[in-house]
């Protein structure tokens, strides 16, 4: 409990009068990867969209290193720096891929930008190889490269993942994951992830939740997980990457 | 015409009976859809009775124009495009070097500007020279001007605007009256007109700051509607339909006047006659210079976070605000900014003409301000000031084809004819280039290796 970078507790969304979630309890600790499964439709992208502030909880907190931000407004919740990889990337299909990272810096108005740049473009060298082109003209795996490329360059305490592999080649997808892991093990990122591919999502984080109809129903660490027959049932068999 | 597609099979022969089945065709509808239009038309006569004149010969040219251009794009026209799109594509890929003229166009047209009105006195003395610098340099500069202001809201933050014309009014309305009123000068006036539109451009600001595409544009349309009504109706202060007459003219820096019988009349202290031709000369190195402000202004902020952040928020709202942008300043400072351009040209209009009146701010000013963005391409200075060059100039230039009376007549007033050749040249840019005459957004940062980067990729094709 004192170690949480991202408490939510009890926290209810809505949309117009339906309930996307109902309660929602989720503990994102220091220097962890931490994963959210589930279902189409479950909330997982709500949760996410609610900690960044758009749509707001109506109800429960949400604390962030120790401060409320359940109230802020997304942008102040960004200059906390908690950065986000959104669903469907949303990278500037007409800006360049170089000036689509410095968007991503412009929170420390590009103090640090040549010093990060270069180690976004050790993580991620096509990204190096793209770098004039337009984001619109890359492929699915180099835009979510660059999303999370351009998260990272807001030197994040926490950052948000959402549905990073969504519609990208197994093998790319892996790719990606194993970026999350070297950014976790050598840098000390504290991930939040939301997937679907949940057998990937479970190999890689140190605990994970597994959400139902906006609730939380199952957590534990990401081996626990993965042997929970439950867990293999619904989301492992036949979905296996 | 469902043999449109399959124009490669035919040839030689073949091709000019199909030209010509296709051109009795396309007669024939044209015969059909003008017969009740061109061919029949209803006037009233003396004694207020409809009678109905025959008009078969304008027919004929209508019917004419439409079987002879269908005959001839079919037989001449489309063959040769064809040709020539294959015989580029067969041509490998090469990294073209851009000609001299073209990397350095921008230079070679400010150049160009600078001595514009020289060379209008030397080819038409100095009365002469009235009408190209004022008629043409003059206008075109200031639609250039409020489409490079409009470009920072529209083009650059994307958010669409069809009341811009209010803050062109707002500038106008400031500069007429607060001169009148408490005698000020126009340098005074021109940044504090330039300040009262920014403050009315944020007034609109905020109420729309939550609406986007369509709503929006509806807003900003009743917007400056709203602007137009008031100074009609608030006639205590405007004038109302009659319109603020007398503004005085600017001054070069309060150094010289252009006021004939003032002591430092400009004419007087340099010695040459009298003409009110070196007030039009003034004038439109006046409106240069603000245009090339403004697009200094832009060109310096699309490098700063602000200009950047426009830029961003106008590919995604949502992706800014997650990477810490606030939209709300981010977007009222967009529409400050233009408004604020709007503004400097506004007072800049009235001083023109000294004469303003609502009847200069209807909402087709904005259409025309709008359309000349869309098609310059939005965000590209270049392109912008190329598309107010060819509308606005182009429509200029009809009035001054009076040779066109001696075909169709004394009564033919070609100027008449400017909005349908406007729309027209609508439609065919659009087909032609539907992103506008530039349309490629030019990047604004690099890594110091680019240039070996970027040329890798011409050759491998754009992987």
């Amino acid at each position: 409990m004192s170690d949480a970078l991202l408490s939510v507790s009890a926290v209810e969304t809505y949309y117009g009068n339906i309930r996307a979630l109902a309660g929602v309890n989720v503990e994102v600790n220091k220097g962890e990867i931490v994963s959210l499964i589930g279902a189409n439709g479950a909330g997982k992208s709500t949760l996410m969209m609610t900690i960044c502030g758009s749509p707001q909880a109506r109800s429960g907190t949400i604390t962030f290193d120790g401060e409320d931000i359940t109230r802020l407004p997304t942008h102040m919740i960004a200059r906390r720096r908690i950065a986000q990889s959104p669903e469907g990337r949303r990278i500037f299909p007409r800006m360049t891929v170089y000036e689509n990272l410095q968007m991503g810096a412009s929170l420390d108005n590009l103090k640090y930008f040549d010093e990060d740049v270069e180690k976004i473009f050790t993580l991620f060298p096509r990204l190096k190889e793209r770098q004039s082109q337009r984001g619109g003209t890359l492929s699915g795996g180099e835009q979510q490269m660059l999303s999370i490329g351009r998260a990272l360059m807001a030197r994040p305490k926490l950052l948000l993942l959402d549905e990073p592999s969504l519609g990208l080649a197994p093998l790319i997808v892996k790719g990606i994951f194993d970026a999350i892991k070297v950014l976790n093990e050598e840098q000390g990122l504290t991930v939040f992830l939301v997937e679907q591919n949940a057998f990937a999502a479970l190999k890689l984080s140190h605990r994970a939740y597994v959400m139902v109809n906006g609730q939380v129903t199952m957590s534990g660490s990401g081996k626990e997980l993965l042997a929970n027959p439950e867990v293999r049932a619904a989301y492992l068999e036949g979905g296996r990457h | 015409m469902s043999n449109i597609s399959n124009t490669h099979e035919s040839a030689g022969g073949n091709l000019t009976a199909r030209a010509l089945r296709e051109g009795v065709f396309a007669g024939l509808v044209s015969l059909g859809l003008f017969v009740l239009f061109v061919g029949l038309e209803t006037t009233q006569n003396i004694r207020n009775e409809l009678v109905l004149n025959q008009r078969w010969g304008l027919l004929a040219i209508f019917v004419a124009v439409a079987a002879v251009g269908r005959f001839l794009m079919v037989a001449y026209i489309r063959p040769r495009l064809e040709a020539r799109k294959a015989s580029a594509s067969a041509k490998p890929v090469t990294e073209e070097q851009e000609g001299f003229f073209r990397r350095n166009f921008s230079k070679i047209a400010i150049a160009f500007l600078l001595v514009y009105p020289f060379i209008a006195v030397a080819i038409f003395g100095v009365q002469g020279s009235l009408k190209w610098v004022d008629n043409f340099g003059i206008q075109i500069l200031i639609y250039v001007m409020l489409a490079w202001g409009l470009n920072i809201v529209v083009g650059l933050a994307g958010l669409l605007d069809l009341g811009y014309v209010a803050f062109y009014a707002v500038g106008a309305y400031s500069y007429a009256l607060l001169s009148q009123q408490f005698g000020l000068s126009f340098w005074a006036l021109l940044p504090l007109a330039g300040i009262l539109a920014a403050f009315w451009g944020i007034i609109l600001g905020f109420p729309v700051l939550r609406l986007k595409g369509d709503y929006l544009a509806i807003v900003t349309l009743a917007f400056g509607e709203i602007i137009r009504l008031v100074l009609i109706n608030w006639t205590d202060v405007t004038r109302g339909t009659f319109g603020v007459s007398g503004i005085p003219k600017a001054s070069v820096f309060g150094i010289w006047s252009f006021d004939v019988g003032a002591p430092n009349y400009f004419a007087k202290a340099f010695g040459l006659p009298m003409s009110s031709a070196y007030y039009k000369i003034f004038l439109f190195y006046l409106i240069l210079a603000l245009a090339l402000l403004t697009a200094y202004v832009t060109i310096r902020l699309r490098r700063m976070p602000i200009g950047r952040a426009w830029e961003a928020l106008r590919e995604d709202e949502i992706a800014c605000r997650s990477l810490g942008i606030n939209t709300v300043t981010t977007k009222l400072t967009a529409f400050a900014t233009g408004a604020m351009f709007g503004g400097f040209a506004g007072s800049f209009f009235a001083v023109r003409q000294g004469f303003v009146s609502p009847e200069s701010f209807v909402f087709l000013e904005s259409a025309i301000i709008l359309s000349i963005v869309v098609l310059g391409g939005m965000g590209s200075l270049v392109g912008i000031a190329i598309a107010a060059v060819v509308m606005v100039g182009g429509t200029e230039l009809l009035r001054e084809m009076t040779f066109l009376k001696a075909i169709f007549g004394p009564d033919f007033t070609p100027e008449l004819y400017r909005m349908l050749i406007f729309g027209l040249a609508m439609v065919v840019v659009m087909v032609w280039k539907p992103r506008g005459f530039v349309g490629s957004r030019e990047p604004t940062a690099f890594l110091k290796e680019r240039k070996a980067v970027s040329s890798s990729f011409t050759t491998e094709g754009h992987g």
